[in-house]
C-alpha cells in the first residue's frame, strides 16, 4: 500500500464576499503532499497562497473540496489536524512586548510541555535559530531576520508531523534566507513534511521536492523544478542588441526582456544548429546581434509560459497585519 | 480552569507589565483620581460623612472603568496581529484566550483597588465594616471587575482598531458619574436622578458603600451580583459568537 499522503486536498473553491462584490479566490485546487518533502506553492499577490494555507490549517473553511492534512479531515476533524501541524503565517505572530525567551516558553506551555520541559525547549530553539544572546531582550527590539527566525522557532516548539511556512523569507536579507533554507533542509531530513508558500522562483527551485505554481486561484503547473523547466524551451538564448531600433523589432518574439541592457531572451532547443538558424533568422544582415550567451530555462521563463505575465517582482512588503 | 488560560493570564500580565498606557491607568490614575476627588471637589460636597470615605466605591470603579479601555485594546491587537491565528492553530480557543485578557485585566483592577484603600487610609478613610463585611464587599468589587472586564473583551472584539476600543471604554469609564458615586443624588436635577438611582453601577456603588460603613444594605447587594452577573453573561456571549466570527 502506498504510503498515505501528508497534505491531500482536491477541488478546494473559496470564495470572499458575495453577489458582485464576490471574489473568487481558488477556484478548484488539487494537492498532494507525500510525508517528509517540501512543497512549495508559488505565486504572485492575489493568488490565493495565503487562502489555500488557511484552509489546510484549518483556519477557514473551503466552500468546496476537501482535505486531509496529516491524515484527518480538515472540517471534521478539526483538533486532530491542529494537533499535528504548525502555522507560521505572513505575517509575525509573536509578541512584542515579551522577550523571545518568554515567547517560546509560552509556545510551549501551550503545547503541552511541562514548566520544565518548556523552558529547555525554548532554551535550544534559541540556541537553533541563534538567538540566544537576545533571548531575553524584548522582540520589539529585534530586527526583522531575527523576528521571523523566532516566529519559525515558535512554530516547532510543539515538533509537528506537517509545517506550514506562508511566505517564510519575504523581507529577509539573503543571509537570512539561506539560513532558513537550511532550516527548512534540515526538517524535510527529519520527516517533516513542509508545505511553503513563496513569490520568490529561486526559492521554490531550491527548497522544494514539487513545486505547484498558482495563477489566479488555480494550479496552472505542478511538477518538480526539472519537469516544470522541461515544460517550456530547455534553453534561452540571451542576445544583447547593437541600439533601440533593434531591441524594438526583435521584441516580440522574446520571452525575457532587459530594456536597460538591450537584451532579449528568446527560447531555443540549444542545439547548435537551432541557435544558428535562430541568428540568422533575426540577424540576418550580422549587425543587430553584439553578443549573445545561452542558459538553462529558468522558472522565470516557466512562469511567464504558463501565466502570459511576467515574474512577479517580490516587492518589500510591510509587516503590517492583516486585518479580518 | 484550563491550564491555557492561566498560561494566557501570564501572558497578558506580562504584556500589561510592559505596557505604559496600562501601567499608569492602573498604579497612577487612582492615586490621582482619589486625590482629586478628596483635595479638590471634596470640601464643596456635603455628603453627611468624611468625602474620602464616602468617595472611595466610586473611585474604585471609576478605577475600573478606564481599566477597562486597556482590556479591550489589548483584545484589539492581538485580533490585529497575528498571533490569533497561531493559537488557533495550535487549537487554543476564543475562551481560553479572552479568559487570558479577562483575569490580567482583574489583577490590574485589584492592584488598584489595593493602591487606592491603602491612600484613602493614610489620609483619613475610617470604614467600619466587620469582616464579613470586608468580604462581601470585596466580593461586590470583584464581580463588577470581571463583568466590566467581559464587557471590555467583548467591546474589543467589536472594535477594528485599538483606538475604537479606547474611544469605547470612555463610556464604561463614564457611567459612575450620574451615580450616588460621588455625590448624593437628591442633588442632581430630577430627570437625571431616576437614571442615576437605577443604572447598573448605582446598586454596586450603594452595596459596596453601606458593607464598607457597616450599614444595613437590604437587598442591594443582590441587585448588584444581579447587574454583574447580567452584564458578564451578556459579554461573554457575544464576545464567544464575536470570536468565532472575527476569526474565520
Ligand atoms: N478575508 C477576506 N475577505 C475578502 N477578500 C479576501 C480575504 N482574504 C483574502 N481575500 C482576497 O483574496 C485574494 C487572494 O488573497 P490571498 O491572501 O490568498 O493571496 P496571496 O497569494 O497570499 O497574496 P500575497 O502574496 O499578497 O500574500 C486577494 O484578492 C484578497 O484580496
Ligand atoms: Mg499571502
Amino acid at each position: 500500500m502506498p504510503e498515505q499522503p501528508a497534505i491531500a486536498a482536491t477541488g478546494l473553491r473559496k470564495t470572499y464576499g458575495s453577489g458582485a462584490r464576490a471574489v473568487e479566490v481558488l477556484r478548484g485546487v488539487d494537492l498532494t503532499v507525500p510525508p517528509g518533502t517540501v512543497h512549495a506553492l508559488l505565486g504572485p499577490n492575489g493568488a490565493g497562497k495565503t487562502t489555500a494555507v488557511r484552509i489546510l490549517a484549518t483556519l477557514t473553511t473551503a466552500d468546496a473540496g476537501t482535505a486531509q492534512v496529516a491524515g484527518h479531515d480538515v472540517r471534521t476533524e478539526r483538533t486532530a489536524v491542529r494537533r499535528a501541524i504548525s502555522l507560521t503565517g505572513q505575517f509575525a505572530a509573536v509578541d512584542e512586548r515579551q522577550t523571545g525567551a518568554e515567547n517560546l516558553r509560552m509556545m510551549a506551555r501551550l503545547a503541552r510541555h511541562s514548566r520544565a520541559s518548556a523552558r529547555d525547549r525554548a532554551h535550544h530553539l534559541l540556541e537553533r535559530f541563534e538567538l540566544s544572546h537576545a533571548a531575553d531582550r524584548l522582540v520589539a527590539t529585534y530586527s526583522g531576520g531575527m523576528r521571523r527566525r523566532l516566529d519559525l522557532a515558535a512554530s516547532l516548539v510543539g515538533d509537528p508531523d506537517v509545517i506550514f511556512l506562508d511566505e517564510p523569507t519575504t523581507g529577509l536579507d539573503p543571509r537570512s534566507r539561506r539560513e532558513l533554507w537550511s532550516v527548512v533542509r534540515e526538517l524535510a531530513v527529519q520527516g517533516t513534511t513542509v508545505f511553503l508558500t513563496t513569490q520568490y522562483l529561486e526559492e521554490a527551485d531550491r527548497l522544494a521536492d514539487r513545486i505547484g505554481v498558482l495563477h489566479t486561484g488555480r494550479l496552472v503547473a505542478e511538477g518538480t523544478a526539472q519537469s516544470l523547466k522541461s515544460t517550456v524551451a530547455d534553453h534561452r538564448l540571451d542576445l544583447v542588441l547593437h541600439d533601440r531600433a533593434d531591441y524594438l523589432r526583435l521584441t516580440p518574439h522574446a520571452v525575457h526582456h532587459a530594456p536597460d541592457t538591450l537584451t532579449l531572451g528568446i527560447p531555443t532547443d540549444g542545439t547548435a544548429r537551432h541557435v544558428r538558424a535562430l541568428l540568422d533568422e533575426l540577424d540576418p544582415d550580422g549587425t543587430a546581434v553584439e553578443r549573445f550567451s545561452l542558459h538553462t530555462a529558468t522558472l522565470d521563463d516557466v512562469f511567464l509560459a504558463l501565466t502570459g505575465t511576467p515574474t512577479p517582482r517580490p516587492e518589500p512588503k510591510e509587516a503590517a497585519a492583516h486585518v479580518r | 480552569m484550563s491550564a491555557d488560560a492561566l498560561t494566557l493570564t501570564g501572558r497578558s500580565i506580562r504584556l500589561s507589565r510592559r505596557n505604559i498606557d496600562a501601567l499608569i491607568t492602573a498604579i497612577a490614575l487612582p492615586v490621582i483620581l482619589l486625590l482629586v476627588f478628596v483635595y479638590f471637589f471634596g470640601g464643596a460636597i456635603n455628603t453627611g460623612t468624611e468625602y474620602v470615605t464616602y468617595v472611595v466605591p466610586g473611585v474604585l470603579l471609576l478605577c475600573a472603568g478606564f481599566g477597562s479601555a486597556n482590556t479591550a485594546m489589548a483584545v484589539t491587537e492581538d485580533l490585529k496581529g497575528g498571533i490569533i491565528d497561531r493559537f488557533r492553530s495550535m487549537d487554543i480557543g476564543g475562551t481560553a484566550i479572552l479568559t487570558g485578557h479577562v483575569l490580567a485585566s482583574t489583577a490590574r483592577n485589584l492592584a488598584a483597588t489595593s493602591l487606592v484603600f491603602a491612600l484613602a487610609f493614610a489620609i483619613g478613610f475610617r470604614p467600619g465594616a466587620s469582616a464579613a463585611g470586608w468580604f462581601a464587599a470585596l466580593g461586590i468589587l470583584i464581580a463588577y471587575i470581571l463583568a466590566i472586564s467581559w464587557l471590555a473583551a467583548a467591546v474589543g472584539l467589536i472594535a477594528k482598531s485599538p483606538e475604537a476600543a479606547g474611544g469605547f471604554s470612555f463610556f464604561v469609564s463614564f457611567l459612575p458619574y450620574p451615580s450616588p458615586a460621588f455625590v448624593p443624588t437628591d442633588t442632581m436635577p430630577s430627570w437625571l436622578q431616576g437614571f442615576a438611582e437605577h443604572q447598573p453601577v448605582a446598586p454596586v456603588i450603594t452595596s459596596l458603600r453601606g458593607l464598607l460603613l457597616g450599614e444595613s444594605i437590604g437587598h442591594t447587594a443582590w441587585v448588584a451580583l444581579a447587574w454583574c452577573a447580567g452584564i458578564a453573561t451578556v459579554s461573554i456571549l457575544i464576545a464567544a459568537a464575536l470570536f468565532s466570527r472575527r476569526t474565520d
